[in-house]
């Protein structure tokens, strides 16, 4: 059960980030996860007045405020024609509409949570986090860093020409993912973020070259580059098995998602 | 604390405890249509408008309510009783316990989407269980209800 002594709306991020530094103050975000475990906070530090649900764009990047709900980034147009759809399709199977319209896109990317299909989709692009304290440090940095105090203000994602694809296995629909896998191809070269692994997603290139060329393939010389980079994100990998599945499984589910995601992205689908 | 809300077009302040779910929140209100399922955030009985939107009250701190609009399904009553009739025709309300979430998201649909398909309609409300039913009668029943206001409105056009 969740237990809150003190609710603060915080007025500005300064405020929150003092209020912040005891141990036993929370910031909240879209609350979901939170609230599932036994927890005493002293202080909830509520972010929700600040103005940071809205999505903003340059010319450069886009600009995602950390309250910013699940269901608000589904429905952007801007991340979703950048990405083909990717982005949709890696928020569509989270529960419901109900629960998406909650949970917050500061909440799904601080947690760092290994289930997160939010996180392995953005890690795949090129994303950043903007911290109060901090400052801005690329999302693939962010992933392993030690948790600390400080508050995630921003996700911000640079815009570029890109093939995006997210492919997803669940045992059953809406459930957490068995294994989450998003790929993007951009004039920057090939990332690759296998997520639900079950730890938290991990972010990979193609450093043997396996994917050079990959648009201008014939589509046979596609397949097999597809299964070579398949075989190549299973062996390096780190996998592990929970109550969802074995880690055999997720091994040789791996090579499956990554190549239909080469399919859609760039790949023998789609029309490309 | 204190908090404003305005509940179901009613102006209501109250005094509420820092952790006290929007749930506790609109059925001490005298909201009884909004059910405590599974406290998971999965089953989607507990749904309410904020502001226009479906959310569940189950995952809401009733402090974050304050300066907002809650609706519900209290607070719907025609429209309730117009869904209903068709998903009563189609017996796709067996124990009715999901029925008052599951009313509420899809008339949250209605607002949202216009003309969805089949499978729109699915994912939509994927978010809400039911034990009884198989969700075949329930979507039967959106369907006809669909219909029905797309042919009343266009009696309305003409």
């Amino acid at each position: 059960m969740l237990r809150i002594k003190n609710y603060v709306k915080a007025k500005s991020l300064e405020e929150a980030y003092e209020l912040n530094q005891k141990k036993s103050a929370r910031i909240l975000g879209g609350m979901v996860w939170m609230k599932m475990g036994n927890r005493n906070i002293n202080t909830a530090i509520d972010l929700s007045g600040l103005g940071l649900d809205e999505i903003t764009e340059t010319d450069e990047e886009i600009v995602i405020g950390c309250m910013v709900s699940l269901r608000r980034l589904e429905m952007n147009d801007s991340l979703n024609q950048m990405t083909q759809g990717a982005v949709r399709e890696s928020l569509r199977h989270i529960v419901g509409v109900q629960f998406r319209n909650c949970a917050t896109v500061g909440g799904s990317i601080y947690g760092r949570f290994g289930f997160s299909d939010v996180l392995t989709m953005f890690l795949s692009l090129d994303s950043y986090v903007e911290l109060y304290h901090a400052g801005r440090i690329p999302l693939k940095e962010f992933v392993n860093r030690k948790k600390d105090r400080d508050i995630l203000v921003n996700v911000i994602v640079k815009k570029e020409n890109m093939c995006c694809a997210y492919e997803s296995f669940r045992n059953s629909s809406t459930d957490f993912p068995v294994l989450a896998v998003s790929i993007c191809l951009s004039e920057q070269g090939v990332r690759t973020a296998v997520g639900a692994r079950p730890g938290r997603a991990v972010l990979l290139g193609d450093e043997k070259g396996l994917l050079t060329h990959y648009p201008e393939m014939t589509p046979d010389e596609k397949e097999k580059a597809a299964e070579q980079y398949g075989a190549f994100v299973r062996e390096t990998v780190i996998f592990g098995g929970n109550m969802r599945a074995s880690k055999e499984y997720r091994e040789y589910l791996s090579a499956v998602l990554v190549k239909r995601a080469l399919k859609t992205a760039g790949g023998t689908a789609n029309g490309h | 604390m204190v908090i404003n809300v305005i509940l179901n077009g009613k102006k209501i302040q109250k005094d509420v405890e820092p952790d006290q779910l929007l749930l506790d929140f609109v059925r001490e209100c005298g909201c009884c249509s909004v059910k405590r399922g599974c406290e998971t955030a999965n089953c989607g009985l507990c749904t309410v408008w904020m502001d226009g939107r479906p959310v569940l009250s189950c995952s809401v701190l009733a402090v974050r309510a304050d300066g907002h609009e809650i609706t519900t399904l209290e607070g719907l009553q025609k429209e309730a009783k117009e869904f209903g009739a068709f998903l009563s025709n189609e017996g796709g309300d067996q124990c009715g316990f999901c029925n008052p979430g599951f009313i509420m998201n899809v008339l949250a649909m209605e607002k949202e989407l216009s003309d969805p398909t089949e499978e729109e309609i699915r994912e939509y409300l994927s978010g809400n269980l039911c034990r009884c039913t198989g969700f075949v009668s329930q979507s039967r029943s959106i369907q006809k209800y669909l219909q029905y206001k797309k042919t009343e409105e266009g009696g309305k056009d003409a």
